[in-house]
C-alpha cells in the first residue's frame, strides 16, 4: 500500500454541535499537534443547533488521517468529510479596495465585470470589489488589479459543498 | 418538588452509583459541602487537590469504576490539573467537579476565577461548564457515560456558584442522547476474519497487550487467546497484570526497560498483534526497528492510536473484549496441537530468557530490585500495589509479578511523580480489606507526602515502600549514562527522617538498613492494621537494567 508523502491540500467539512468552546476546542486540536490551518470557515446550518466548519489544511496522508481521526474523536463534532480525491464545488469571497483614479476607473470596471464582480462601495479615488470563486479566480482578479493599487483586501476563507445530489 | 444546584447534584451522583468522592472545600462549593452533610455519599478528605484527582483515579483503576473528586474554584481547579492530565494519558474514567465563580462575574478576573475549562482542555476526554441548573442533571449523566465508555477518560463539569444555589425541578435522565458521540464497540467482522487468517498462518506471533485490555476488562478473553494457540504475551506498563505474569506464555514487559526476551521476541516475530496498546514511543524505541518483519494488526477502540506512531497492516476498531470474543469464537474450530507448532518459537524465547534473565546481585546493601522482589514473594502477588515514578516504577514492573488485571497503579503516560500514594488511597478506599502497598522513591513520595493526614483521619491501612537511595534515581541514572556522572540537581541532600515523619501523622515507620532486615520489616508493616512507612535504604547508585537508549532500536539493550 503506496501512501502519499507528500504534503497535499485538503479542504475538509465538519458539522458541529452550534456550542461555545467547539471553535476553542478545534483550534486546539490543530495547534497542540503542530498541524496547519490555512484557513477555517464556521457558520449556522438550516439547524440552528449544527454549525458547519469549513477546514484546509495541508498535510501527508499520515498527518491527514490523524487530523480527521482527530476531528471526529471530538465530543462535539458530528461528521467529518475529505473532500481530497472526490468532487466538489469550492468558493471564496474576496473584498479588495482599490485605488480608482479617473485614468483607471473605466479598466477596473472592465475587469470587475469579466469576473463577474460587483462594485459594492465608490468614492471619488477608489472603488470597492467584491467577487467570489475558486482559488484561480480570485488569484487572477488579485494579479490583474495589483498594478492598479490595491489598499486592502480581505477573503472569507474556502466553503466547500460535495458534487451531486446527496447531502453530507 | 424543586431541588437546589446542589442537591440536584449530589443526587445525580448517587443515581450514578457513585457512594465515595475525593475532594477539599472551598467558597464556590461551600453550597455543595453544606448539602453533602444531608447526603449518604462519603467524601474523603484529601490535603492537596492534586492529591483527589490521583485518589479518584486510583480508585477507578482499582476497581473499574468512575472515579469522582470535587475541588473549589481557581487555585483547586488549577491544583487538578497534573491529576486530570495524569487520568488523561492512562484512559482513566475520572469525573472532577470544580467550582466556579457565579455566571455574571466569569471573565471578571473575579476573586478564585480560573478559566479552568480552557487550561484543561488539551488533557480532558470533555469538558462542561453549566450555566443553568436545568442543564444540571442532564450534564451530568452525560459526564459519566463520556467518562465511562469508549476509550475512557476524564470529564471536568464547572459549577458556577449561582448555579449550584439555584433550584429547579429534578429529573434524572434515562438514558444519554448524544448525535455526536458514539464509540465503536463492536469489531468490523471482515477486519477480524483477514487477522484471524494472519494469525493461523503465522510462524512467530507475538502479543503485545495495553492498558485498553484492562480498561476493557478483557483480561480473561486475551488469556484465553493466548493460551489456545500458544501465542507468547508482552505487556506495556499499563498491561501488567492482564496475563498472568508467572505464565510460561508470558514475556513480562517490554520497550525502554523491557525484559530482553520481550524486546528480542518483538525484534523477531513476524506477527505481533497489539491489543489496547498505543505504540508509545517508551515501547517502540527507533520506530524502524520496532517489529521490522512484522505484520501488524491492532485492536483498539480509539481510531485515533490506530497508526498515528507505526503503519499497521490490520486495524479493528472496536472493543478488545468484543474483537477477542469474536477471534476466540473463530480458534475454536481450529483442532491443531498449538503447542508443537509454536516450539521452535518458544524454545527460542526460552534460550533468549536463559541468556539475560532480569537479575542482580544482592550483597551487603539492600538491592531495590531484593525488596521488590520479597515484597511480592510475601503478598503472594495478592496486593494492589501502586508506584510513584522512576526507577521504582521500573523495579516493580520488573520483579513484581502481577497475576491479575487492576492490581497496579501507575502513572504510565504522564510519568506523574506523587502519583503513587494518592491513588494507593483511593485503591484502599474501594477495597478496605486489600493489602495496598504504594513502592516509591525518596523524592517522589514527597511530593504528596502531606496524605498522610488523610490516611490518619480515615484510618487506612495503606504501606510505602520508600526505596531510599537519597537521589532522584532514574535521572542520576541518565546523567550517570549520558551525561558523563554530571549529578546535576539529582542528589537529594536533604530529606525528612521518614520514620519520625510517619509517627509525627500518627503512622508508623520502619527502616531497614541491611538486606537480612527486609524480610522482617515488610511482614511486620503488613501485620499492622495502620498506615506504614518502609524506609529501605538502599545501594545508592543502583541502575535500571535493561535500557534501551532514546532514540535507538529496542534490539540495542544495555544489559548490565
Amino acid at each position: 500500500m503506496e501512501r502519499e508523502i507528500l504534503d497535499m491540500r485538503h479542504t475538509i467539512s465538519a458539522l458541529v454541535l452550534n456550542q461555545p468552546g467547539v471553535l476553542a476546542r478545534v483550534a486546539g486540536l490543530f495547534s497542540g499537534r503542530g498541524f496547519n490551518i490555512e484557513s477555517l470557515c464556521v457558520a449556522e446550518t438550516l439547524d440552528p443547533s449544527v454549525s458547519r466548519m469549513t477546514i484546509v489544511t495541508r498535510g501527508n496522508d499520515q498527518v491527514i488521517e490523524q487530523i480527521t481521526k482527530q476531528l471526529n474523536k471530538l465530543v462535539d463534532i458530528i461528521k467529518v468529510v475529505d473532500f481530497f480525491g472526490s468532487e466538489y464545488v469550492d468558493r471564496e469571497m474576496i473584498l479588495i479596495k482599490v485605488t480608482a483614479e479617473s485614468s483607471s476607473r473605466a479598466e477596473i470596471l472592465r475587469i470587475t465585470d469579466i469576473f463577474r464582480g460587483k462594485i459594492v462601495d465608490v468614492t471619488p479615488k477608489s472603488y470597492t470589489i467584491e467577487v467570489s470563486g475558486d482559488e484561480n479566480k480570485i488569484r487572477a482578479i488579485i494579479d490583474l488589479l495589483k498594478p492598479m493599487g490595491i489598499k486592502e483586501v480581505v477573503r472569507t476563507g474556502r466553503v466547500a459543498i460535495s458534487r451531486g445530489s446527496k447531502g453530507i | 418538588m424543586k431541588k437546589t444546584g446542589a442537591q440536584i447534584l449530589l443526587e445525580s451522583l448517587q443515581l450514578e452509583g457513585v457512594d465515595t468522592i475525593f475532594g477539599f472545600p472551598g467558597g464556590a462549593v461551600i453550597g455543595i459541602y453544606d448539602a453533602l452533610l444531608n447526603s449518604p455519599i462519603r467524601h474523603i478528605l484529601v490535603r492537596h487537590e492534586q492529591a483527589a484527582v490521583h485518589a479518584a483515579d486510583g480508585y477507578a483503576r482499582s476497581s473499574g469504576k468512575v472515579g469522582v473528586c470535587l475541588v473549589t474554584s481557581g487555585p483547586g481547579a488549577t491544583n487538578t490539573v497534573t491529576g486530570i492530565a495524569t487520568a488523561y494519558m492512562d484512559s482513566i474514567p475520572v469525573v472532577v467537579l470544580t467550582g466556579q465563580v457565579s455566571t455574571g462575574l466569569i471573565g471578571n478576573d473575579a476573586f478564585q476565577e480560573a478559566d479552568i475549562m480552557g487550561i484543561t482542555r488539551p488533557c480532558t476526554k470533555h469538558s462542561y461548564l453549566v450555566k443553568d441548573v436545568k442543564e444540571l442533571a442532564r450534564t451530568i449523566k452525560e459526564a459519566f457515560y463520556i467518562a465511562g465508555t469508549g476509550r475512557p477518560g476524564p470529564v471536568l463539569v464547572d459549577l458556577p456558584k449561582d448555579v449550584i444555589a439555584d433550584s429547579a425541578e429534578f429529573n434524572y435522565p434515562e438514558s444519554v442522547n448524544m448525535q455526536s458521540y458514539n464509540p465503536t464497540y463492536r469489531g468490523h467482522r471482515g477486519q477480524i476474519q483477514k487477522a484471524f487468517k494472519l494469525i493461523l498462518k503465522a510462524n512467530r506471533p507475538l502479543i503485545y497487550a495495553g492498558g485498553g485490555v484492562i480498561s476493557s476488562d478483557a483480561s480473561e478473553e486475551l488469556t484465553a487467546f493466548a493460551r489456545t494457540l500458544s501465542i507468547p504475551v508482552t505487556a506495556t506498563l499499563m498491561g501488567l497484570g492482564c496475563f498472568p505474569g508467572v505464565d510460561d506464555l508470558s514475556l513480562g514487559m517490554l520497550g525502554m526497560h523491557g525484559t530482553y526476551r520481550a524486546n528480542m521476541a518483538v525484534t523477531n516475530c513476524d506477527l505481533l498483534i497489539a491489543v489496547g496498546a498505543r505504540f508509545d514511543d517508551r515501547v517502540t524505541g527507533k520506530i524502524d526497528g520496532f517489529a521490522p518483519n512484522a505484520k501488524i494488526i491492532h485492536i483498539d477502540i480509539d481510531p485515533t492510536s490506530i497508526s498515528k506512531n507505526i503503519r499497521v497492516h490490520i486495524p479493528i476498531v472496536g472493543d478488545a473484549k468484543d474483537v477477542l470474543k469474536k477471534i476466540n469464537k473463530l480458534i475454536q474450530e481450529e483442532k491443531e496441537d498449538w503447542t508443537s507448532i509454536r516450539r521452535e518459537w518458544l524454545d527460542q524465547i526460552l534460550k533468549w530468557k536463559n541468556t539475560y534473565p532480569l537479575a542482580y546481585e544482592q550483597k551487603d546493601v539492600i538491592k531495590p530490585q531484593y525488596v521488590v522482589e520479597k515484597i511480592y514473594e510475601i503478598t503472594k502477588g495478592d496486593a494492589i500495589i501502586s508506584t510513584e515514578v522512576g526507577q521504582n516504577q521500573m523495579w516493580t514492573a520488573q520483579y513484581y509479578h502481577f497475576t491479575k488485571p487492576r492490581t497496579l497503579l501507575t502513572s504510565g503516560g504522564l510519568g506523574t511523580m506523587g502519583y503513587g500514594f494518592p491513588a494507593a488511597i483511593g485503591a484502599q478506599i474501594a477495597f478496605p480489606e486489600k493489602t495496598v502497598i504504594d513502592i516509591a522513591g525518596d523524592g517522589s513520595i514527597q511530593m504528596n507526602i502531606q496524605e498522610l493526614a488523610t490516611v490518619a483521619q480515615y484510618n487506612l491501612p495503606v504501606k510505602i515502600a520508600i526505596l531510599n537511595n537519597r537521589y532522584l534515581g532514574m535521572v542520576r541514572q541518565w546523567q550517570g549514562l549520558f551525561h558523563n556522572k554530571r549529578y546535576s540537581q539529582t542528589p537529594l541532600e536533604v530529606s525528612p527522617d521518614f520514620i519520625k515523619l510517619a509517627e509525627a501523622y500518627g503512622a508508623v515507620g520502619l527502616r531497614a538498613t541491611k538486606p537480612e532486615e527486609v524480610v522482617p520489616t515488610i511482614e511486620k508493616a503488613l501485620s499492622i492494621s495502620k498506615a506504614v512507612i518502609m524506609d529501605f535504604v538502599v545501594e545508592r547508585e543502583e541502575d535500571v537494567y535493561p535500557m534501551v537508549p532514546v532514540g535507538a532500536p529496542l534490539k540495542e539493550m544495555l544489559l548490565v
